[in-house]
């Protein structure tokens, strides 16, 4: 999946003459945390936090509030050496600069200039989708050898049953010589399904049958 | 006097997939058999159905998605349907006049809910309904038109009041939550084993509702494996807390039996205890908030034999103020033990260590009190302000 899939567009800004007491009025407003602050032309120069705000005016929470802090413009607080990133990238790498870096939203650019942008929560949010939860479906794990042609067979044999599957993961086994193939299959009665399986010689981890005394 | 209505006829066990499919709406013959053979059921309790009109279906479920299911019940339908409709899948495969069959399950529930709110009865029971799993467009877990969401949507606009809704099938009650997930008026409580691994994924506690909906949805998911314990202490403190902050004007309950121990598609491990204790929670809190009114349908439930009728007569036993305890009735097991695949129990409750002691019992117990305590943080946190 690309980046420009799953950004948001519609990205609230400011420009660097806005007030700092705008950029509170407008976080509060949209309940954000971060507005990138552009020029007419949409290049980016920096961005504030919710945080970086937060520094700047600590007496706003007292009775006393100091207005000339709030009048400052929010070019004298936002961070100008961001992270952005490009319509075309990948979302994969993407996760891992938000790990690296630590931080929790990244500016879109096209040719310097603001296309869109993608927080953390963002990301999760696709992450969670990319495990196929959101649909309704039932929960298969296999274990299967560690060669060629296992997911392919598994799948055909979901196919048999006229069943989607949603989603596909494939984790590394802690033994060796086999992996954990986890899917999301749509279905509420997974259990012929698991049958097959098992007579055709597969571990099922998931379901498993609560033991019943007879 | 008003008493409690049954809605029945043997039509709606039209509702019937194939013979292999583990839906299977004999089980709601079984359970009025059960009644009946203990002379539970008077003849002026029992209400036929009637079909539920287009216009009712459509209270819900769009008018394409109508149109398809009718077509594929005159066998018109083709590869599409499955994707676009979920019709002629595993799960709901396509049966003659299945839109017939479907909309007089609709038409029962309904019947159940003019019945209560027209001041006809106290309370009403359609064991036949529960398929909270429909989607407006889409048939989803056995489940075709969700006579659930209609009929809640019908008592809000026929009589403009508030609707709790109990879900206490082992899966989430997916297709109701998300028809009301924006509507304050409508509150949802789901209790059901983990979406992490079972059908259909949802109903974990984060999912709150949204925009004036916001606070109105609950959900314990609950770990695999979970005993009465634990599930009748969750259902116990969310239902009483949720009733006294949304002090509803009426009681839906969707009794899916499919927690039970002996359920084939899930891994919960609820006895009688359980399903003893559900109606009558639910008839107190109607009593208490919603001067009696209380509609209560079936739901899951797929060990047909042992564990169903059991847990759905106990609805109508508390509806009506019976006890039963100690042996089922001789005539009942008599008739059905010669067709019945499995030994039936032959008495109302499950016998002790019915099933293997269940190795992680305290974790779950901790955990599923972790859930309910997130579950309900918000209005405890407003009572506190
Ligand atoms: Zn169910």
């Amino acid at each position: 999946m690309i980046v420009q899939e799953m950004m948001k567009t519609d990205v609230v800004t400011l420009h660097k003459e806005a007030t700092i007491e705008t950029a509170w009025k407008l976080i509060r407003k949209h309940r954000i945390r971060h507005i990138p602050i552009i020029e007419e032309d949409r290049t980016l120069i920096g961005i504030i936090s919710d945080r970086d705000l937060r520094d700047a005016t600590p007496s706003i929470f007292h009775e006393n509030r100091n207005l000339e802090e709030l009048q400052k413009p929010v070019s004298e607080i936002m961070v100008t050496d961001v992270i952005t990133a490009h319509p075309l990238d990948f979302v994969e790498e993407l996760s891992t600069v938000f790990y690296e870096h630590e931080i929790a939203c990244i500016p879109i650019l096209e040719k310097k200039k603001l296309v869109g942008i993608i927080t953390e929560r963002d990301m999760l949010y696709t992450l969670i989708q990319l495990t196929g939860a959101l649909q309704p479906s039932s929960h298969l794990e296999v274990k299967v050898k560690n060669i060629a042609g296992q997911l392919a067979e598994v799948a055909s044999l979901i196919k048999h049953h006229k069943t989607n599957i949603n989603s596909v993961l494939v984790y590394p086994s802690k033994q060796e010589n086999y992996k954990i193939l986890v899917l999301r299959i749509n279905t509420i009665n997974p259990q012929k399904i698991v049958t097959e399986l098992k007579n055709a010689g597969y571990d099922v981890l998931w379901p498993k049958e609560a033991e019943v005394q007879q | 006097m008003k008493k409690p209505v049954f809605i029945y006829s043997e039509q709606l066990l039209n509702y019937k997939f194939n013979d292999d499919h583990p839906f299977n709406h004999f089980r709601v013959k079984l359970t009025y058999d059960l009644l009946n053979s203990m002379g539970a059921l008077t003849e002026e309790q029992v209400i036929p159905p009637l079909e539920a009109c287009d216009e009712q279906l459509a209270l819900i479920h769009d008018r394409a998605y109508i149109e398809a299911v009718k077509k594929a019940g005159e066998g018109d339908y083709d590869e599409s349907a499955s994707l676009t409709f979920g019709l002629g899948t595993e799960d709901t495969p396509i049966f003659p006049h299945m839109h017939e069959a479907s909309a007089l399950i609709v038409g029962a529930t309904l019947q159940a809910v003019d019945m209560v709110m027209d001041g006809k009865a106290t309370h009403a029971l359609n064991l036949s309904g529960g398929l909270h799993h429909g989607f407006r467009g889409k048939a989803s877990g056995f489940c075709i038109y969700n006579d659930c969401s209609i009929a809640i949507e019908y008592m809000r606009r026929k009589y403009g009041v508030k609707v709790l809704y109990v879900d206490t099938d082992a899966h989430h009650g997916d297709g109701v939550q998300w028809a009301f997930y924006d509507d304050a008026d409508v509150c949802t409580l789901s209790i059901h084993e983990t979406g992490r691994y079972l059908f259909p994924g949802t109903g974990q506690i984060t999912e709150k509702g949204q925009g004036k909906g916001y606070g109105f949805s609950f959900n314990l998911p609950i770990d695999a494996f979970t005993e009465d314990e634990s599930w009748i202490e969750l259902y116990k403190t969310s239902l009483l807390e949720i009733a006294d902050y949304f002090k509803p004007d009426v009681i839906f309950t969707q009794n899916g039996a499919d927690a039970h121990f002996l359920d084939p598609l899930t891994h919960l491990c609820s006895t009688m205890k359980t399903y003893d204790t559900i109606p009558r929670l639910a008839k107190t809190i109607a009593d208490a908030y919603c001067g009696g009114r209380w509609i209560a349908v079936g739901g899951g439930g797929y060990d047909i034999w042992r564990a169903v009728p059991r847990a759905w007569a106990r609805i109508w036993l508390v509806m009506n103020g019976i006890e039963a305890s100690g042996p089922l009735p001789s005539t009942w097991l008599n008739k059905w033990q010669k067709k019945s695949p499995v030994t039936l129990p032959e008495t109302w409750e499950d016998r002790e260590n019915a099933y293997k002691p269940i190795p992680r019992k305290q974790e779950i117990t901790e955990k599923n009190a972790l859930t309910l305590s997130k579950a309900l943080y918000l209005i405890r946190n407003e009572k506190r302000t």
